[in-house]
């Protein structure tokens, strides 16, 4: 069942630029365990929509299968959505946004959605620039079969389903830069301070936009040894940089001494600024990007942040030249051919 | 020594080596028969490799318009040294094996009983062009210039063709044409021309059009408004995506910006094709894909989907033989049932079965509006046959007035003025319901598409009662479908035999010609042609109305009869399955066998009958 939640709006509640208040963001009244970290990143996703003030019918949200998949059902009600069938999400995503460029799409899997059955979709989702958000809620497990190891299960992990883990993790985020994904950014479910902005910028990106938020299942996953649990994360948590999203209308007014910060401008003129924290870090150098996370993978730390980004993207409408205006507008003058043409057709053939 | 005699009705048959330039020759073959006026029907029998493997071109010609395949070679035309033994075998008493004579013909495959005509095709080549591709080239033109001379074409014809095919690149024209004019000399000079298999010049062909399936599915699409295109490389059915973007690229390019009004994208494989069509059909573009069998069963967990969840998808399956890999480059009908009930659960799909290539062109336009009405899968059952080789077809028409369908979809506008949508309500009780996309309204209809059962409402439920209630209306639904597909054509404005047939797709040439046949022995039965699933009214009558009915068609499980037994409740006993399923293209002489096998006795008494009336 879903329960839908009464709509009461305090006369006072904070509005964003379109005049919604933030409950105008969110779904209906998730039915995921208590604490499940796929809870925390709805709720991020809802204030990210309500601060950018996005149009919710401007948006569409899709997910394959699995408790993460759920979650599309928990925010954004005024959203079309569409839940579809497990690891094929990337397809759908695909043709929908082939259909209609203009909307948003934000794509919602997990790590056994998106790395196991759906691992062909999505790289090649990644390879076409398909321009979509993909969160992946990454808990290391298959929470709704009742945990199963998964494809990021930790090596030598240990599952109450799956038991003994013997093959090693595929890392989401670095199998993607490989790729050639144009936005690829890994946070936590818990820091919602990272987790916001990094919506926000994913959103304006042009592009493929991969997030990789890791998302402890609390009933099946979260011995503080899994690299995807709670404990685990906040001890061993090393970020690359913090970053704030500023849209294209707002002035950037707080400056960071040099050194510190370095801004990225997005195809739309926002903004995204990076406070550095890692030394030398250019998330727009993708070598560089790959040798510290096999770094931080080494030393068994979890690298978080906006790890690469290529502001210049071209994405799978400029790559395939189709018109400016969406193709699910055209009708029969801009696309039926007419008799006297076929006419013409028809004596090709005699 | 016997001689085959005759006029405008003989099949002959080109034996080639793959990928030698040999396919654009027998092309303009056979279309100089076509504007000789006379009813022509090619087939490309071809192994699923690219070069070096033998090939054949058959092409059967007949005045009466008999377009099915028909056994036997009257004149073989042989440059295939490796199917040269075979070949010899393959041509009837008193027929014509023409062949490369530069080196002598081994004694082994001199037979007494047909007629030899060397053409020395590579000394021919050898002593008039320099380059090895070009003696490669037109070696192939040298045999239709002999086979100019020997059956009697009309060599302005020919010219006309090289013409047509060379123009933009006229410097091309005098070599071809020199080509063709060493091998008429060659026949003339040493043959007494023509043969006593000829042509004559016929009017036999009217307005028709020599095309080829695919092209017309492809033509289909883009007329029908099809804007998104993906795909995944499979044979038969390759060539009708490339025939969608060929034509996409003529005709849908924005004047001023030059960007494209279609995207063709190739997926990864056929189950992204699919999810990319249910993604670009949910969101509101006329999308299509088209595959072969292997891709049919990869698709099958999204047509689910689609079904289930109500979402307008175009698939042309182009059959091949199966199972499995199968017969990749050899037709059949092997996938009536895997298509009608694609998926697991409850399903059921529209199936429209085009004969010729005028109706490919129709029916793959006319998907695109029934899915969209129907807000369903519609499967447009094409075959290999039908698909890869030309075919005589009355030409491609389509009215201007004529506006896409995009079914129960609501505007901005409509929403405002309803209380509280139902994405799965069925207001209109035809089981057909509402749909909005996305992007519509800022704060209404907005549902959440899924593929797990749901309300009225689209909400999740898993409660039976509301389950039992969406899927009784499925029922209904497809049985609305029922009333807008394409009715069976019936070939008799009354039944007036005891017996019928029933046929559909590209069984109809040969089952319309063995119906002669059978007239021509007594036997004149009624026939039906179906042209979609679900059947309506007509065919369960059509079956009532007849004690026995033969079910003809090209597989070995003899499906539309399991089809026609499962959903209209026929004893089985009365549908007597009549089939072909050897990955060639089913004939008249086996049809007319193995119906007559089915009733030896009775056949005097039906003669009887017919006799009377
Ligand atoms: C074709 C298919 N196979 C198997 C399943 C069963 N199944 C449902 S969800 C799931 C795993 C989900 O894991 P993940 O994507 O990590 O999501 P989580 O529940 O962990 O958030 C599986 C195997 C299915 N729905 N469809
Ligand atoms: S099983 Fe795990 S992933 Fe699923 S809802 Fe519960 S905590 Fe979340
Ligand atoms: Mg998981």
């Amino acid at each position: 069942m879903t329960y839908i939640k009464p709509k009461f709006r305090h006369p006072e509640l904070p509005k964003n630029d379109l005049g919604y208040v933030k409950s105008d963001y969110e779904g209906a009244i998730s039915t995921l365990c208590a604490g499940c970290g796929h809870d925390s990143i709805s709720a991020a996703i809802v204030q990210s929509c309500f601060e950018l003030s996005i149009e919710p019918h401007r948006l569409a949200k899709l997910s394959g299968i699995g408790c993460s998949s759920k979650t599309p059902t928990y925010f954004l009600s005024n959203s079309h959505g569409f839940n579809s069938v497990h690891g094929r999400m990337p397809s759908i995503a695909t043709g929908a946004n082939m259909a209609n460029r203009d909307l948003i799409y934000l794509g919602v899997s997990g790590d056994g959605d998106s790395a196991s059955i759906g691992m062909g979709q999505f790289v090649h989702a990644i390879r076409k620039n398909v321009n979509m958000v993909y969160i992946v809620m990454n808990n290391g497990c298959y929470g709704l079969t009742k945990g199963q190891n998964s494809a990021t299960t930790d090596l030598g992990g240990f599952s109450k389903a799956g038991g003994l883990n013997h093959y090693p993790a595929i890392d989401l985020v670095s199998l993607a830069i490989e790729m050639g994904a144009t936005f690829v950014g890994r946070s936590f479910s818990g820091d919602k301070n990272q987790l916001v902005p990094m919506i926000k910028a994913a959103i304006a990106h042009q592009g493929f936009a991969l997030l990789d938020v890791v998302s402890p299942c609390v009933t099946f996953n979260n011995k503080a040894e899994s690299t995807k649990s709670y404990d685990y994360v906040r001890a061993h948590l090393e970020a690359t940089s913090t970053i704030d999203y500023v849209p294209e209308k707002e002035e950037i007014t707080v400056s960071y001494e040099a050194g510190m910060s370095a801004l990225v401008e997005m195809h739309d003129g926002s903004v995204i600024q990076l406070h550095k924290l890692a030394p030398n870090w250019d998330p727009r150098d993708r070598f560089s990007a790959v040798r510290r996370l096999q770094k931080a993978q080494a030393n068994g730390e979890v690298l978080t942040g906006l790890l690469y980004i290529d502001p210049e993207s071209k994405d799978m409408h400029e790559l395939e030249q189709t018109v400016d205006v969406p193709l699910n507008s055209l009708r029969e003058a801009e696309l039926c051919p007419g008799s006297s043409v076929l006419e013409r057709v028809n004596a090709e053939f005699r | 020594m016997e001689h085959l005699r005759s006029v405008n009705d003989l099949v002959i048959r080109f034996a080639n080596v793959n990928g030698t330039g040999s396919a654009s020759a027998n092309n303009m073959f056979a279309k100089a028969v076509f504007r000789m006026g006379i009813p022509v029907s090619p087939k490309n029998i071809f192994p699923s490799n690219i070069q070096g493997l033998p090939t054949w071109y058959e092409v059967r010609i007949n005045e009466k318009g008999y377009l099915g395949r028909r056994e036997g070679v009257d004149v073989m035309v042989c440059v295939n040294p490796q199917s040269l033994p075979r070949d010899v075998a393959s041509v009837k008493k008193g027929g014509y094996f023409i062949y490369d004579n530069t080196k002598r013909l081994h004694p082994e495959y001199i037979r007494e009983d047909i007629h030899y005509i060397g053409v020395p095709m590579t000394g021919l080549t050898m002593q008039h062009y320099n380059e090895p591709r070009q003696r490669q080239l037109f070696k192939n033109v040298i045999y239709v210039g002999a086979l100019s001379a020997l059956l009697d074409i009309e060599m302005e014809v020919l010219h006309g063709i090289i013409a047509d095919q060379f123009r933009g690149k006229e410097k091309l024209i005098a070599p071809n044409l020199k080509a063709l004019d060493l091998g008429y000399q060659h026949a003339k000079n040493n043959y007494a021309c023509p043969l006593e298999v000829r042509l004559e010049r016929r009017d036999h062909v009217k307005d028709c059009i020599l095309i080829d399936g695919n092209t017309a599915c492809g033509l289909g699409a883009v007329y029908g408004g099809a804007t998104v295109a993906p795909w995944y490389p499979i044979t038969p059915s390759t060539s009708l995506v490339d025939a969608f973007e060929k034509y996409a690229r003529k005709f849908r390019i924005d004047p001023e910006t030059k960007k494209k009004r279609y995207a063709v994208i190739q997926a990864e494989d056929e189950l992204a094709a699919m999810g990319m069509v249910i993604g670009a059909a949910w969101n509101g573009a006329r999308a299509f894909t088209a595959t072969s069998g292997p891709g049919v069963s990869l698709m099958s967990e999204f047509l689910g989907l689609a079904y289930f969840a109500e979402i307008p998808v175009v698939l042309v399956n182009v059959q091949r033989g199966g199972p499995s890999t199968g017969m990749p480059t050899r037709t059949q009908q092997p996938d009536i049932l895997s298509s009608a009930y694609a998926s697991h659960g409850d399903t059921r799909h529209v199936l429209l079965f085009p004969s010729n290539p005028k109706e490919c062109f129709e029916h793959t336009a006319m998907a695109l509006d029934l899915a969209n009405r129907l807000q369903t899968p519609v499967i447009v059952m094409s075959d290999l046959d039908l698909g890869m080789n030309d075919h005589m077809s009355p030409p491609l028409s389509w009215d201007d007035s004529r506006k896409y369908d995009m079914g129960k979809v609501l505007s901005a506008d409509d929403l405002e003025q309803i209380e509280q949508f139902g994405r799965y309500l069925d207001v209109d009780g035809d089981g057909i319901t509402y749909r909005t996309l996305p992007g519509t309204h800022p704060t209404k209809g907005a549902f959440f598409t899924r593929g797990t059962s749901k309300d009225e409402y689209a909400r999740y439920t898993e409660a039976g009662d509301a389950y039992v209630r969406n899927v009784d209306r499925l029922l209904k639904k497809f049985k609305t479908s029922a009333k807008l597909v394409p009715p069976p054509e019936l070939y008799q404005k009354k039944n007036h035999s005891k017996h019928g047939v029933i046929f559909f797709g590209t069984t109809t040439y040969a089952a319309l010609e063995a119906l002669d046949l059978l007239k021509e022995q007594g036997l004149e039965m009624d026939a039906l042609r179906l042209a979609a699933y679900p059947f309506n009214e007509a065919v369960s009558e059509f079956i009532d109305e007849h004690e026995k009915v033969f079910v003809i068609e090209q597989n070995r499980d003899g499906q539309m009869r399991t089809l026609l037994i499962n959903e209209l409740e026929v004893f089985p006993k009365k549908l007597i399955p009549v089939l072909n399923y050897d990955g060639m293209p089913i004939t008249a002489d086996r049809i007319e066998q193995l119906i007559l096998q089915s009733f030896p006795e009775e056949k005097m008494e039906v003669h009887v009958q017919n006799g009377m009336n």
